[in-house]
């Protein structure tokens, strides 16, 4: 009944794909924290322009959709014409990068709401307490807040580094060839929808369940001062 | 803003507003139905999920873990070609012969609610989880069959606990609804799509099309929380 040669023919043609997913998840994750990092210090600032510039993207960025959003930055950007002459132009002009940059945007949005939370659930005693040992600034950070912070907010990073990866998938729409657009393409040409779905399906879902094993392998070992109470 | 701007945005002979207007609708309109699908099909996936019965609990996992792990836009793929082709074929064996397929609509509403019914599932379940056993009993034992049970101490209880994820639920689906521009359906974002190409504004329409997201987004998100202080009232003391 199951058509094994075809299936095993379009696990290899969807499986080139993955490459480029991933590529696509891990490059705007990465920039997407380092915006996440700057919009949650603006979000502190004492500047009130800034206050509202980080409470602006952040709303903007997680109140649309992501699609818009990569329209508006793919066919969007391109009408501004000193945009166009500007040597960003060659770089703003692929759909790769245009790719990059709405997902980096949009997950910036989510992740410094994680960062937030994450900080604010840091208990006031712990900062209290290095305080009055002495502890200030960054000391103060790099020792007691962050590493707090990282073991409250990793467990809801985590689902949303394994939103991304499902996220990259509109990044077909604009013509790339990730798993969704060689998926696109199959179903298309062949008309095996539910085959298709399948193996993709089954690629997405192992991806993300490596991902999530990965995640909490990294949680275990940053809580691991805690072990004892789990025995 | 230049009074072009105006004339493209507003609701005369050159202006896109009306259809602008009439796509926001449309969208508002997937957005619901999709998600009151989807409302069902979390309440029926949490009792799964709930069950005593292993095999049904195994169909609810499977469900949740498709629905939540694959991307959106490979779901509307699936009902969009799999539903016409499933569509046909029913039709051909009927002895009607050539090519059917399901009003995009249709499409839009049943992948919103399916992938929303994935989430639904677990606010339900969470939600379930989180009654006072004790009330059951307390309820069993005044004599209230299941049926009044349900509808005067499990359900009130059970929406209180689940409405602030299916706020956030809500708020996807309503963001989903703009995948379905991709299989033809004139909601906003197509709409938009279809004003930028002919008059050459992208940035205009698409920006546009953004705010009307933002604005409904956010009324809804504020009818949602006066609906959560409202039901939260009687707690509070």
């Amino acid at each position: 009944m199951m058509d094994w040669p075809f299936l095993l023919d379009t696990f290899r043609q969807l499986i080139k794909g993955v490459p480029l997913t991933l590529g696509l998840a891990a490059l705007s994750l990465a920039i997407g924290f380092a915006l996440a990092v700057l919009v949650t210090t603006a979000t502190a600032s004492p500047l009130r322009l800034l206050r509202w510039l980080a409470f602006a993207h952040v709303e903007v960025f997680r109140g649309t959709p992501l699609l818009v959003q990569i329209f508006l930055i793919y066919y969007g950007l391109g009408q501004i014409a000193a945009l166009r002459d500007s040597v960003l132009w060659p770089i703003l002009r692929e759909p790769w990068w245009c790719a990059i940059l709405a997902l980096a945007l949009n997950t910036s949005a989510y992740t410094a709401e994680i960062i937030r939370g994450a900080v604010q659930a840091v208990p006031p005693g712990e900062v209290e307490a290095a305080r009055a040992c002495g502890m200030s600034g960054f000391l103060l950070r790099r020792r007691i807040i962050w590493p707090i912070a990282l073991r409250h907010g990793l467990p809801i990073y985590g689902s949303e580094v394994i939103l991304m990866v499902k996220a990259t998938a509109l990044a077909s729409i604009i013509t790339l060839t990730e798993v969704t657009g060689i998926a696109h393409k199959l179903i298309s040409t062949t008309y095996r929808v539910m085959e298709i779905f399948v193996v993709s399906g089954a690629i997405y879902l192992t991806m993300t369940f490596l991902l999530s094993i990965a995640i909490s392998a990294i949680e275990r070992r940053l809580n691991v001062h805690q072990n004892y109470r789990r025995t | 803003m230049s009074p072009e701007v105006f004339a493209l945005l507003g609701f005369g002979p050159a202006g896109w507003g009306w259809p602008l207007l009439k796509a926001a609708s449309v969208t508002l309109a997937a957005a619901l139905c999709g998600f009151f699908l989807g409302s069902l099909l979390g309440i029926l996936g949490a009792a799964l999920k709930l069950s005593r019965r292993a095999a049904l609990r195994w169909i609810g996992q499977f469900y949740t873990t498709v629905f939540r792990g694959v991307p959106e836009i490979l779901v509307v793929y699936l009902f969009y070609f799999g539903g016409s082709l499933v569509l046909t074929k029913a039709m051909n064996a009927g002895g009607l012969p050539g090519f059917y397929s399901l009003p995009t609509f249709a499409i839009g509403v049943i992948v919103v609610g399916v992938v929303s019914g994935a989430y639904q599932t677990e606010a339900f379940r969470a939600a379930y989880l989180r009654l006072d056993r004790g009330q059951i009993e307390a309820g069993a034992s005044c004599g209230m069959s299941k049926l009044l049970l349900l509808r005067r101490i499990v359900a009130p209880q059970l929406l209180r606990f689940a409405l602030p994820a299916l706020g956030n639920i809500w708020q996807s689906a309503l963001k989903e609804t703009s995948l379905l521009s991709v299989i033809g359906l004139t909601e906003l974002l197509r709409q938009a799509g279809t004003a930028a190409g002919s008059t050459r504004q992208p940035l205009l329409f698409y920006g546009t099309a953004a705010l009307m997201f933002l604005i409904i987004g956010r009324l809804t998100g504020l009818a949602l929380s006066r609906l959560e202080h409202r039901l939260a009232k009687p707690w509070s003391r």
